[in-house]
């Protein structure tokens, strides 16, 4: 349960309360997480929060955090050179090989394209293992797309659509939900992989409007978010029926969560 | 191995751990119930004390014997001294901005249990499968259990509240004990026969005046098992668990919620449950902080909260979720049903929820 110490070594604001922030080790770094995993992020004398990662380079973890609870908000202000906590990496990732062979749908809601983002980098570093990369950002206001410039860059090599759900008259994009993008896209419904990121609501509905289309539920990957303490399946919060989603998941295929999901209150 | 002793040489054991240097905690009479506290000697076990228990309800009984343990499950269980209510997991400090973090020291005395009952030596090994798991080995939890001796002590007056036999967890220890006692109340008269259940148990008896056990002896616990079995006042069937999480929408769910106050009495008196909260203090200067874990409930809202509010925010929920998890998912999660039978979720409930009629009701398709 002992953090090891980082320090804030950059940090960009994505929207009023997001943040990107980039630690690095003070002394020895952390396993390096793989994609879709997550670390606990404790601020001194404030508390821990499980936070996705949104890109590793080398020993250097970068996040993007939207600040609502105590802790949050401290990690999102924390000055350059401030130390945070680190424990981790934890989790069952995205698991990209996943898709070797096949084309990929990556879907994000908000915040969500955070722990998708190392999926995309990782998929684009390599095309010639994967087939057509689609990527679909829905969020609530133009102001709420995350990473517009990656989205720009990648858009040379992958078909990149965004929605929102309400914009000014000056949006000349889509709007409507995110699932409406589905349709926009080319994408081998048999044998094509889904990673899905956002709220639940927003995957649940995503993952159906998928299996509506002929993909089998197997295919698709979701990334569960319940409340976390522990990390190590001690605390007992992140419960959903027999999982511990901070071990077994936070990345589980629909096919094994979409009943438990089905029935609310669990 | 096994042993006769008398009753008044049941000393002789706590006086042997106390030499070996163990914290000896055993059930004493506190505030009207029977509790665990530390104790120097035998005579401090409460004497010719039983109890009544139901739903919501626990009196103290006068049994005018000389047993010593007349009662059945006692108000607390031992989860408090494995998995303490609040434990420090991580001491801090910040000086010029640089943060150092350490683990605190363990306490290095190693505690004795003295008289766990069967339902709760069960409970422990369901502890064992949390904290010890070979994935997520908690270190203080380890260093307590790795030096914990255990003396166990079998059932003979069931309380009606209790379904070990049903769990298959009791009334009498079969395993995980360095000594195991049965109370034998024979003509006025109190003996224990002492089994061994490890190799420092055998070597502690060995160290002990004793007399060997005769037929009559082994005779005489066979049918203290027996009666207590028969007189055990509730049930819980094996098939009911799974029929119940099939009927995740039957209208009994919504019957409990009406009745439950979501207190999450039952999760703390639970000798399993082990859900806890971590939370940071810091000092006045802001300069040292310390994380500490406290024992928490799915009964609270807070317990499932995230941005948009809690997973679970009906009652109706909180209670499937409790109930569920202990006698459903526990099986997949550790391999070991969540509930040993104790029956304290039933005798603590305010309002006098009682598990075993729950589950009943919810196994059976509705009307």
């Amino acid at each position: 349960m002992i953090p090891v110490m980082y320090e804030v070594v950059s940090r960009s604001w994505d929207a009023e309360d997001v943040a990107t922030i980039a630690v690095a080790p003070v002394g020895e770094a952390i396993v390096a997480p793989a994609p879709g995993q997550f670390t606990m992020m404790w601020a001194f004398g404030i508390g821990e929060s499980p936070i996705s990662i949104a890109e590793v380079q080398g020993d250097v973890l970068i996040h993007t955090i939207r600040g609502v609870g105590a802790v949050t908000a401290a990690l999102t202000t924390a000055e350059i050179g401030e130390q945070i906590g680190v424990r981790g990496p934890f989790g069952r990732g995205w698991g990209i090989d996943f898709a070797e062979g096949h084309d990929v749908a990556v879907v994000a809601g908000g915040l969500g394209l955070a722990p998708l983002r190392p999926v995309v980098l990782g998929l684009l570093a390599e095309p010639e293992r994967f087939g057509k990369v689609s990527v679909l950002v829905g969020a609530r206001t133009p102001k709420g797309i995350l990473y517009p410039d990656d989205l720009d860059a990648w858009s040379t090599s992958a078909t990149v659509e965004t929605t929102v759900d309400a914009a000014p008259s000056s949006w000349t994009g889509n709007v409507g939900l995110v699932t409406t993008l589905i349709n926009k896209i080319d994408f081998d419904t048999t044998n094509g992989r889904v990673f899905i990121c956002g709220p639940e609501i927003m995957m649940t509905s995503t993952a159906k409007a998928f299996t509506a289309r002929g993909v089998p539920p197997q295919h698709i990957r979701i990334s569960i978010e319940r409340n976390m303490h522990c990390a190590v399946a001690h605390c007992g919060r992140c419960q959903l029926g027999s999982l511990f989603i901070c071990k077994d998941g936070p990345v589980q295929e629909w096919s094994d969560v979409a009943q438990v999901l089905e029935v609310g209150g669990r | 191995m096994k042993v006769l002793l008398g009753g008044g040489e049941l000393d002789t054991i706590v006086q042997a751990l106390r030499m070996q240097g163990h914290t000896v905690i055993g059930p004493v009479m506190t505030n009207g119930v029977i509790a665990h506290r530390e104790i120097h000697s035998a005579e401090e076990l409460p004497v010719g004390v039983g109890e009544e228990q139901d739903g919501g309800r626990y009196r103290l009984v006068d049994t005018g014997t000389d047993e010593r343990f007349a009662f059945s499950s006692p108000s607390e269980s031992w989860k408090q001294f494995l998995h303490p209510p609040q434990a420090l997991l991580v001491r801090a400090k910040r000086e010029n901005g640089r943060v150092s973090v350490s683990e605190p020291e363990y306490d290095e005395r190693p505690m004795a249990f003295f008289g766990v009952r069967s339902c709760d030596l069960a409970a422990i090994g369901i502890l064992d499968r949390v904290f010890l798991a070979p994935d997520a080995k908690d270190a203080s939890y380890a260093h307590r259990r790795t030096g914990l001796f255990v003396v166990a002590a079998g059932c003979a007056n069931p309380a009606s509240t209790c379904f070990c036999a049903s769990m298959n967890t009791g009334p009498t220890p079969t395993a995980g004990f360095d000594l195991s006692l049965a109370e034998l109340h024979r003509d006025g008269k109190i003996d224990y026969l002492v089994t061994s259940g490890s190799e420092r148990g055998e070597a502690l008896l060995e160290s002990l005046p004793h007399r060997p056990v005769d037929a009559d002896d082994v005779l005489a616990a066979e049918t203290v098992h027996t009666t207590a079995v028969a007189e055990m006042g509730r049930q819980l069937l094996p098939e009911a668990p799974p029929l119940a999480a099939m009927n995740l929408d039957h209208p009994q769910w919504d019957d409990v919620a009406e009745r439950c106050l979501a207190c999450g009495n039952c999760t703390m008196a639970c000798p399993t449950c082990f859900c806890n909260s971590t939370h940071d203090t810091t000092n006045l200067t802001g300069t040292e902080a310390e994380r500490y874990r406290t024992w928490d409930s799915c009964f609270s809202l807070d317990f499932s909260a995230l941005q948009d509010g809690p997973v679970r925010p009906a009652v109706k929920d909180r209670y499937r979720q409790w109930l569920l998890h202990k006698l459903v998912t526990w099986h997949d999660q550790f391999d070991t049903s969540g509930c040993v039978g104790c029956g304290r979720c039933i005798t603590w409930c305010p309002v006098g929820i009682d598990i075993t009629a729950e589950i009943a009701a919810l196994a059976k398709e509705p009307a």
